[in-house]
């Protein structure tokens, strides 16, 4: 569990430099512009701006599914643009889950199966752990009664409950979460939200998501704005203001 | 890998229509492959069989490999000669006895000489031009099937009969003789003989039935003026397989051109071959279009499933395991298809060697010749192998290059 990590506060679990990603064409278009950050570890950090403005383009670089154009992505002070798609996949693998605004589960698997994916992939634990573990992060979600359904047969924030739940299934430092609530009502989102909070304070594990929702925003620890792909402000919020 | 399997079966059983279409259609490949294949092959080793029924296995002749040199150019070493009487050779195989009987030391089969010449036979004003070939009865029936060819008449009594002739049925109707008749046989020399028909026979093959005649050995000898000399040898062996290496050693033996059946039907061997490159062409071709039945539906697999590519990429599934998720369907489809063509063919083939036939004229043959061969199993379900994984392939290729960042952005 990521929980028995040694952390520390603050280190650059993810750092970007310059990142620019400009779309080729007969008129380029420029998604993300100049954009630098750090994020430490236990950090829950939300992405905002107005649509266009470039912040699931920026998410896709951090989450290594994109290459930029210019600039570069660290992860752990590590650079990752000279890396080849393998290596990139393995860090994916190890070090990042993806919660999207759709859950993006496999139709055909079950709500344990789908988080069992990754960790069958890496191989780290024997197929029975993988099944205790699935089973547990399921049920921390309150899920318990749903481990065997499949996502046809859940709601909407059961599913997106199960993709977060898949998203951590190799305890990975980071999560990065496009619209995790955008498709769900306001009971779901707050069941969503409660559960993505429950894992920076529980696991020390960062999760930075882009949303456009400034309410929800506004109660994570740290928000970006982004205005046209660039950053338009970077403000640290006090607690009080979260409340 | 397990895990791919499992993602590949999920996809496979989503388009369970589409995945049993395409699997019936490389099992139909596969199985009308394989009743081809032992069709053609049993057609063709029927053909062989009969046709090694009907020649000698080995024959040896009175030729030499290598042209005989004139006395001169043993002697001198010149480029050309002029004005040289060549020597008259009066050819056969000279000393048969004992050619026979070093033979008959080492070669397990039977064997039988022949002096054949050319004649013509006259027979109440009418001349006939005919190849006179002189028999020991009792060896010549061990060595061929001419008693099945008799018509009228007993080939055997070519040895209790002197000056007996035993001819093809249409070269008794063009010299009008019947059974009984007496003609007269005059040699390229001039010599004359007179014969007593007794015997009919028809081979089916004009060349022989028109133009060839049986008489006994002495007789021959003695109207071709060659006394013990014979020019040809016939060898029936017990086991087909050692023509080539029997004639190899006769010929060393003996110093005279031997033949085996392989050698002289080298034309048709060499059809056979050409026949079964055009068989194996068109198996091929068949299941070369029961992949792009496999290619059609991986394709569309890959295409609905853009989505779990996307998930399984951003999860962290390098694009190697991507794209083997999709090989593996392709076959996984062609080995079932194989496995239900295995079993089609087996099947197919079944039937057809049950099937009978009645042909009205000439040789009959009772029903379809079938030669089962594991290779044909073997190679129609190789090469279906191949194809599907080829037609899986390209597929899988694709959705390994999936940008998932396309496939996201479209669904959002």
């Amino acid at each position: 569990m990521a929980g028995d990590r040694p952390l520390v506060q603050g280190t650059p679990l993810l750092e970007a430099r310059g990142l620019t990603r400009i779309l080729p064409g007969v008129v380029p278009v420029t998604l993300v512009q100049n954009v630098s950050f750090t994020i430490g570890c236990g950090e829950f950090v939300a992405i905002t701006g107005p649509s266009g403005s470039g912040k699931s383009s920026l998410l896709y670089l951090l989450g290594l599914l994109d290459r930029p154009t210019a600039g570069e992505v660290l992860i752990h002070g590590k650079a990752t643009h000279t890396l080849p798609k393998k290596d990139l996949a393995r860090i994916r693998l190890e070090q990042i889950g993806f919660v999207f605004q759709f859950h993006f589960l496999l139709p055909e698997f079950s709500a344990r199966d789908n988080v069992m994916i990754p960790m069958q992939r890496l191989g780290a634990l024997t197929p029975k752990q993988q099944k205790t573990r699935a089973t547990d992060l399921l049920k921390n979600f309150g899920l318990a009664d749903y481990v065997d359904r499949l996502p046809a047969e859940l709601s909407g924030g059961q599913r997106q409950r199960v993709a977060v739940a898949r998203a951590l299934a190799n305890a990975p430092r980071l999560i990065l979460a496009d619209e995790p609530t955008g498709s769900l009502d306001s009971r779901a989102t707050e069941q969503v939200f409660d559960t993505l909070q429950s894992i920076v304070t529980e696991t020390g594990t960062s999760i930075v998501a882009v949303t456009h929702d400034m309410d929800l925003a506004s109660r994570m620890q740290r928000r970006i704005h982004l205005v046209d792909g660039a950053i338009d402000t970077d403000q640290i919020l006090p607690p009080s203001v979260r409340d | 890998m397990n895990l791919l399997f499992k993602i590949a079966g999920t996809h496979v059983r989503n388009r369970l229509r589409q995945t049993i279409v395409s699997t019936l259609g490389v099992a139909l490949g596969v199985g009308f492959s394989i009743a081809m294949a032992a069709l053609m092959q049993g057609s063709q080793r029927d053909f062989v069989e009969s046709l090694i029924n009907a020649i000698p296995h080995v024959e040896i002749r009175d030729e030499k490999r290598d042209p005989t040199l004139q006395p001169a150019s043993r002697f001198y070493q010149a480029v050309a000669f002029h004005g040289l009487r060549p020597l008259d050779d009066i050819g056969g195989i000279r000393n048969p006895t004992e050619a026979m009987a070093s033979l008959r030391d080492w070669v397990d089969g039977n064997l039988a000489q022949q002096l054949s010449g050319q004649a013509v036979l006259r027979y109440s004003g009418q001349d006939l031009g005919m190849t006179l070939v002189g028999v020991v009865p009792t060896d010549e029936l061990s060595v061929s099937t001419i008693k099945d060819d008799m018509r009228r008449g007993r080939f055997e009594d070519l040895a209790t009969t002197p000056d007996s002739l035993v001819i093809g049925d249409s070269a008794a109707g063009r010299l009008g003789a019947d059974l009984g008749d007496t003609v007269t046989v005059t040699s390229a020399s001039g010599l004359s003989k007179r014969f007593k028909i007794v015997g009919i026979f028809h081979k089916g093959v004009s060349a022989s039935d028109e133009a060839l005649a049986y008489a006994p050995l002495k007789a021959v000898q003695i109207l071709l003026e060659k006394p013990n000399v014979i020019n040809r040898i016939t060898l029936r062996l017990d086991t087909i397989a050692e023509a080539p290496a029997v004639a190899e050693r006769a010929e060393r033996q003996l110093g005279y051109k031997a033949v085996s059946w392989e050698e002289a039907n080298e034309g048709l061997m060499e059809a056979f071959a050409v026949r079964n490159v055009i068989m194996y062409t068109v198996v091929g071709a068949i299941l070369v279009v029961a992949g792009f039945g496999i290619f059609n539906i991986i394709s569309t697999i890959v295409h609905e499933k853009a989505r779990d590519i996307a998930i399984l990429k951003s999860l962290g599934f390098p694009e190697h395991d991507i794209q083997l998720i999709f090989v593996l369907e392709g076959l996984v489809i062609g080995i079932l298809g194989a496995l239900a063509g295995c079993l089609l063919g087996y099947g197919l083939s079944s039937y057809l060697s049950t099937i009978r036939f009645e042909f009205s004229v000439g040789r009959e043959m009772t029903h379809l010749p079938i030669y089962m061969s594991v290779w044909h199993y073997a190679i129609a379900s190789g090469i279906a192998l191949i194809s599907a994984g080829v037609a899986g392939f390209f597929p899988a290729r694709r959705a390994a290059r999936l940008n998932p960042v396309d496939i996201i952005r479209g669904a959002t």
